[in-house]
């Protein structure tokens, strides 16, 4: 058993009777990622001196709270100081942050020991870790498949016992839908709930930092350390970090969910939808009640989302320019040429087709037709779960249309990979919080995710019945075999 | 019909500052059409009196109070600059 399969609570009491020390949970860290990420390939880049270092500060230091001492892996898109930061992306490959995100100044503050970054899909965009520059990585519980994305580094990491957790980002899907892919815990709180800043921005209005862990009450945890407003994000809610993990008392009763019929329907197989089925008269039996109800305008999603989100993106995405940082191409003869083949060069193929797509869908003549639109239909799309949240405490609904697919299979058609996030972009779109939590295996033995989405800035009510329904069942404590 | 044209392209490529090769042209242009053409489906609604949403809390005009703070190091901004000289970066010329 690994020390990593406690929960945290368990590890500081282990850490009080003096049974572990903080030097050994890391020790624990680096000999998991020496015996298995040579097959898993999470981390694109570790720091194990400073860790160690750390470590023996912090135990002469003694602890400080609940985070204190825990070794953490983060996403390769947000900025750690003196630690390369790249986003997967080879025009960044050289590039050595000179600020910490806010995020890692408050993981600092909470104590946690920052061990590596984790692997991506390039300035997250994919759905599979496939568009990595750096290397392809593969899912814990079967080799041959991806470990779904973009954070599939951090999802991985985390279920192959390399990390006790770690952070992702979710644009579109891409904290919940690797999780769901490697049967482990992923939030992604609501939008402006944790700071942005020192995240590498893909696309702005719906870009959220958040936990991913093998667990819901550690979860809640890692949120609260992240939460609150920040000076240096306009975005970031003044609303207080509440205690989410103290409300996870496992009662349930008169909850009162709501079931996208739209969420079970068409695309969705048949063994996704039985397990949610499964999961809703698990639900039942603690008290809630569930109907059936419509988010009429779901199907428009994945459009809305791939017109906005690369609008977003190609702006966004104009500071790599081979200027101030990271890569910069040979022999160009004058600026505009510097900057086309700094980018040509620097840039994978599926960045260049959003950026390309965003710039049409951004540029003169088309602007209305295609950006404006989107961004009308996404009025419809929240209005939709305002609707719902009218009557019903929680949506609940599968994370993904379908168990984690092989490595290569769909790499080469982008519409198929984007059809992956349907479940999950609405909830960006509106920018509620959504968790996905274990609930099943397929008959391939792959992990499934049940999705449970909230209010704005109701991530307290979402972890109290993701809290609920884990404890009711035994799918979070199979691990995959390595 | 198709959506976007060869020319479109290398247009779009040009106003997005990559540099791009006729084969490139070719599979973006079939790639972007089939995404645009997907994306066409939002015409089914009718968003006539809907208003567009860029920001989804309701927040607006988020100010601070006018104060000076220290920015970032020169020497460490300039780390991470591709080429530089004398405290400054260095590009190709602007002008011919």
């Amino acid at each position: 058993m690994s020390l990593f399969d406690h929960k945290l609570t368990e590890i500081q009491s282990m850490i009080d009777k003096k049974e572990v020390s903080i030097p050994d949970l890391v020790d624990e860290s680096f000999k998991r990622i020496a015996a298995v990420d040579g097959d898993v390939k999470a981390f694109l880049a570790l720091d194990e001196e400073r860790a160690r270092k750390q470590a023996e500060e912090a135990q002469g230091a003694g602890k400080t709270g609940i985070l204190s001492g825990i070794p953490i892996g983060i996403k390769d898109n947000i900025v750690t100081k003196g630690l390369r930061t790249t986003a997967a992306s080879q025009i960044l490959h050289n590039f050595d942050p000179i600020y910490d995100a806010t995020v890692v100044n408050k993981l600092r503050e909470a104590g946690t020991i920052t061990v590596g970054k984790l692997n991506m899909d390039e300035f997250a965009m994919g759905s599979s870790t496939e568009n990595s520059s750096f290397q392809k990585t593969r899912n814990p519980w079967n080799l041959a498949h991806v470990p779904g994305g973009s954070s599939g580094g951090s999802a991985a990491a985390v279920a192959a016992g390399e990390v006790p957790f770690s952070l992702g980002s979710d644009t579109g899907g891409s904290i919940r839908q690797p999780a769901s892919f490697c049967g482990v815990v992923g939030m992604k709180p609501t939008y402006g709930r944790v700071s942005r800043f020192g995240l590498i921005a893909f696309a702005s209005s719906l870009d959220q930092i958040g936990p991913i862990t093998r667990n819901v009450e550690d979860n809640a945890h890692l949120l609260e350390a992240l939460a609150g407003v920040d000076p240096y994000d306009s975005t970031s809610a003044n609303v207080p970090a509440e205690s989410f993990a103290a409300g996870l008392t496992g009662d349930i009763k008169g909850l009162r969910i709501a079931v996208p019929k739209e969420y079970l329907g068409e695309g969705v197989s048949e063994e996704v939808r039985q397990s949610v089925l499964a999961a809703l008269k698990v639900l039942e039996g603690l008290g809630a009640t569930w109907e059936e109800v419509s988010l009429p305008h779901s199907k428009y999603g994945v459009a809305t989302y791939y017109l906005l989100a690369s609008s977003e993106a190609s702006s966004n995405l104009a500071r790599f320019d081979g200027i101030r940082y990271g890569y910069r191409a040979e022999g160009a003869e004058n600026l505009i040429d510097l900057y086309k083949k700094t980018r040509a060069e620097g840039f994978g193929d599926e960045v260049k087709r959003r950026i390309m797509l965003g710039t049409f869908a951004l540029s003169s003549g088309y602007y209305d037709a295609y950006y404006k639109k989107a961004q009308q239909v996404r009025t419809l799309i929240k209005k939709d779960f305002e609707d719902v949240f009218a009557s019903y405490d929680v949506i609940i609904g599968p994370t993904t249309p379908t168990p984690a697919f092989k490595i290569g299979e769909i790499i080469d058609d982008p519409l198929t990979m984007y059809a992956n996030d349907i479940l999950t972009i609405p909830v960006n779109l509106a920018g509620v919080p959504g968790i996905s939590v274990p609930c099943g295996f397929a008959e391939n033995g792959l992990p499934l995710g049940l999705q449970i989405i909230g209010r704005h800035f109701d991530e307290k009510n979402v972890y109290r019945v993701a809290h609920a329904y884990e404890q009711a069942t035994d799918f979070h404590k199979e691990k995959p075999k390595l | 019909m198709t959506r976007i044209s060869e020319e479109q392209v290398r247009h779009v490529a040009h106003l997005a500052r990559l540099a791009i090769t006729d084969e490139e042209v070719h599979t973006f242009t079939e790639q972007l059409d089939a995404i645009i053409t997907f994306a066409e489906q939002l015409n089914e609604l009718d968003t006539s009196n809907v208003q567009p949403t860029s920001h989804v809390l309701n927040m607006k005009n988020v100010l601070r109070k006018d104060e000076s703070a220290p920015g970032l190091d020169r020497e460490e901004v300039l780390k991470n600059a591709p080429d530089q000289q004398d405290g400054q970066i260095r590009v190709p010329s602007i002008i011919e």
